[in-house]
């Protein structure tokens, strides 16, 4: 579902990355273009509107790093504004201390309540619930004959009577809490926001059955109007949570953030797929980043921030850049990187590797070889590695213990490394250049390119992987 | 292999890590929650309006009979839009009180178009056009409402040429009318109420529950096929769906029956195989005796963006001749149907405005766009 936005972030980005310093202009522009896929993603104006003023204030802020690319910059911003505005914890179910647990479906014609209704008693089941369905919808034809086929696919009893939504509510609840059921699931009819009568409907059933959780069920491809329509559901029924359905299509789900931010109760289960067993609990904390196709980078940040000594990085990051980064610079890293961990798992926390690169085995004992071939070095060799001729590079193999063809790969590959750092300015494909690595959620739906594995022309000039 | 991967980690490492040393500033969050302002003023309705009120009763005849069915036809849809003003309205209210167009008159008209669902890139054209012909002077307005208007006949025009009635076969065979699109967006219901009105114009109606996978699908599709006095073909649960719309065909023509409304599974655009079995389903419903005159393209007024890659999908799979606009009686505007026709050409023929049998109506360019003018 969040591909296409993450495609379209990952273009502005990587536009960014080969930029030199932000000036107002181009954050100007920059804020422009996040809109504009915010917006296309279907995102509520007022919503995307916060967001942009939001990045804008701390984009323009006199505080920033100075020696910082903007695509840096830009990046853990709008990062964060977006893990902001999705925010929170992901939603625990806590049970009524006296069952059952009465949970409340409601939302407009057409966004999946039956379906999610059949979904949720699954997953209570799996909880090691006992779940009862109670199908209020006595509006749509054949609805309640729908609940049923469903209740009956997952063996879970379903109670309705053609009377009125609020009988059938509370002779459900007693039959349940006859059968001894400890968890309750109320489908009703699907209802538009401005229909008085239905929403007062609604609102009756739910004051007659005073659920413990009352979740709006939302398309996932709903455009502008998601956040006028959760507000006034939310207004009606004081909802508990969301549950965003057909997410398994290519929508770019903005409507999440809308309605997340206009109710301000956390997206609790998604439903990803037409069988009943597609349906999943959402974790918030995890979509921001894979809205941005960044990878888990924020463990990544999290891991550096820890590890990493801020005035050494800064400093030879700006060497990379201009250009003047030496051995030394690379074995500071190398060692800093070391602290972080095994190189493989940090790897696969890396946005726009390619998988090749991603999924290789790569043996930390060879990283260990790296610092014996730089360490063999004398300080001039290191700075300046156009002095090694021959003799030298024999000297430094003999001295590391490893062969002239490794000191001539690594040599090789340092300096390659350099020219295209500043050719193309500070990292620019390195890191954004590829196709994001989707988590394994995105690898859902049926028809999903396989993204990863393309390598990307700048990848391939550093990595001849042979 | 491993030296290189070791370069790249440590260069994108340095990268990401940098990212650090900006974003350590604390901040707090602006608690700004978007609201709409305006109230909405929505009268209450009937949750299903009988035949009711005269006018309401045209909207639903059919255009074989005389003229004042379809002029009253345009009130029903202006009537039932003009409930789910608010939000937009005030922009344009905004708009029209001003002195005097200018930056800030164009950007009140991009988010009120936007809020409206009709896209970044549609909104886009449509303004640049419009600033366009003011600087050229092909446009002389000088005040904000003469401007509103202008942009309403612009867009209102975007609909020109277009052919809003569903058209029927000419030959003997029986006219088959194809209804697709995603889960949820009223197919079966739109064909319900299409039945009622084309079974009260006179029509033989056969319905093809072609939606084999949902269930209760095929029971909710005679309840209304029960409504309308319309036969109805089921298959049984799961079978395939192309035999089912073969099978009504073939029994339409057997009874003489001249209109099939062949309903289909809800499905995601982006799931293969499913899109391939609509395909099939396309290829049987055109084999003679039935002739397939229209394969309507079902959308929810409520979907965003993404509606223009269902459209695009949905048309390359399976050739869609229209648009059927649902449930554009709630607060929706519906206006990604504007980026659809401007960038797939599609009309809409129809559109929903309630859940009554009544509800159904044939689309107005005008009614449509000043409703999205609030």
């Amino acid at each position: 579902m969040f591909d296409t936005l993450t495609d379209r972030f990952d273009a502005i980005f990587t536009r960014l990355r080969g930029r030199g310093r932000l000036g107002d202009a181009e954050v100007a522009e920059v804020l422009r273009e996040i809109r504009v896929a915010l917006l296309e993603a279907d995102v509520n104006l007022a919503v995307v509107r916060d967001l942009i003023e939001a990045i804008r204030v701390r984009c323009t802020g006199a505080e920033l790093a100075k020696h910082l690319t903007p695509a840096q910059q830009v990046i853990k911003v709008v990062n964060e504004e977006l893990t902001a505005t999705l925010g929170g914890e992901a939603l625990k179910i806590s049970y009524a201390s006296k069952p059952p647990t009465v949970v409340l479906l409601a939302g407009l014609q057409g966004s999946g309540k039956t379906t999610a209704s059949a979904k949720l008693a699954r997953w209570f089941r799996q909880q090691g619930r006992h779940p009862y369905l109670i199908g209020a919808d006595l509006q749509r034809p054949a609805a309640v004959e729908q609940l049923r086929v469903l209740g009956a696919e997952i063996g879970v009893g379903v109670f309705s009577e053609p009377t009125d939504p609020v009988s059938v509510a509370r002779g459900g609840l007693a039959e349940a809490q006859r059968l001894g059921r400890d968890v309750v699931i109320v489908d009703t009819a699907g209802r538009l926001a401005i229909d008085r009568e239905l929403m007062d409907e609604v609102r009756r059933v739910s004051q007659a059955l005073r659920p413990n959780y009352t979740f709006f069920v939302v398309d996932a491809m709903t455009g502008q109007d998601a956040v006028q329509t959760a507000e006034a559901f939310h207004q009606a029924l004081q909802l508990d949570g969301i549950i965003l359905t057909k997410v398994d299509g290519d929508a770019r789900g903005g409507a999440a953030l809308s309605v997340k931010q206009v109710v301000g109760r956390p997206i609790a289960f998604l439903s990803t797929g037409e069988r009943i067993a597609d349906f999943e609990t959402f974790h918030p904390d995890r979509l921001a980043s894979r809205i941005l196709g960044m990878g888990d980078v924020l463990s990544l940040i999290e891991k550096a921030e820890r590890e990493y000594d801020e005035e050494v990085t800064g400093q030879a990051l700006e060497r990379l850049q201009t250009g003047t980064f030496t051995l030394d610079d690379f074995l500071d890293q190398l060692r800093q990187l070391k602290k972080m961990g095994p190189l493989t798992g940090l790897l696969s926390l890396m946005p726009g590797v390619p998988r090749e690169v991603r999924d290789a085995k790569v043996d930390d004992r060879d990283v260990g070889k790296i610092e014996a071939i730089i360490c063999s070095m004398t300080p001039l060799e290191r700075t300046d590695p156009t002095v090694l001729d021959g003799s030298r590079r024999l000297r430094i193999a003999h001295g590391s213990g490893t062969s002239t063809t490794e000191v001539n790969n690594l040599l090789r590959q340092f300096k390659e490394m350099k020219k295209m750092m500043r050719g193309i300015g500070p990292m620019a494909k390195l890191v954004g250049g590829g196709r994001p690595g989707n988590p394994s959620k995105s690898s859902k739906g049926s028809r999903k390119k396989v993204k990863g594995g393309r390598v990307t022309p700048s990848s391939r000039g550093l990595g001849p992987t042979r | 292999m491993t030296l290189v991967i070791v370069l790249i980690a440590v260069a994108a490492v340095l990268l990401v890590s940098g990212g650090v040393v900006v974003g350590t500033r604390s901040r707090r969050r602006a608690p700004a929650l978007p609201r709409t302002g305006a109230p909405r003023p929505g009268a209450p309705r009937p949750p299903t309006s009988p035949p009711t009120s005269p006018p309401v009763m045209a909207a639903t005849e059919p255009e074989t009979s005389s003229t004042p069915e379809t002029q009253t036809a345009r009130p029903v849809l202006r009537d039932r839009l003009g409930r789910a003003r608010g939000l937009l309205a005030g922009y344009f209210d905004q708009v029209r009180g001003r002195g005097g167009i200018d930056e800030a008159t164009f950007e009140e008209l991009e988010e009120a178009l936007i809020l409206a669902d009709v896209g970044v890139s549609t909104t886009t054209r449509v303004l640049g056009d419009l600033r366009d012909k003011l600087r050229d002077g092909a446009l002389s307005v000088t005040d904000p409402p003469a401007l509103l208007q202008a942009l309403q006949d612009d867009l209102a025009s975007m609909f020109e040429g277009d052919v809003e009635s569903l058209a029927y076969a000419d030959g003997d065979g029986p006219t088959v009318w194809l209804f697709v699109g995603v889960n949820g967006v009223g197919k079966t219901t739109t064909i319900g109420k299409l039945a009622l009105r084309e079974t009260r114009a006179g029509r033989g109606v056969v319905l093809a529950a072609g939606d084999t996978f949902r269930a209760a699908a095929g029971e909710q599709l005679e309840s209304w096929a029960e409504r309308a006095g319309a036969r109805i073909v089921r298959g049984s649960d799961g079978a395939d769906p192309s035999s089912v719309i073969f099978d009504a065909v073939q029994h339409a023509a057997s009874r003489g029956a001249g209109l099939v409304l062949a309903d289909t599974a809800g499905r995601l655009h982006t799931k293969v195989n499913l899109m391939d079995e609509l395909r099939k389903v396309r290829r049987v419903a055109e084999r003679p005796p039935g002739q397939l005159t229209e394969v309507l393209l079902v959308l929810d007024a409520t979907t965003g963006q993404n509606g223009v890659v269902q459209a695009r999908q949905f048309t390359e799979a399976v050739g869609v001749t229209g648009i059927v606009l649902t449930k554009l009686d709630g607060t929706a505007k519906g206006g990604v149907v504007l980026a659809i026709r401007s960038e797939l050409g599609l009309p809409i023929k129809l559109v929903g405005v309630g859940e009554g049998p009544a509800d159904l109506v044939v689309f107005d360019p005008v009614e449509f766009v000043s409703a999205l003018f609030g």
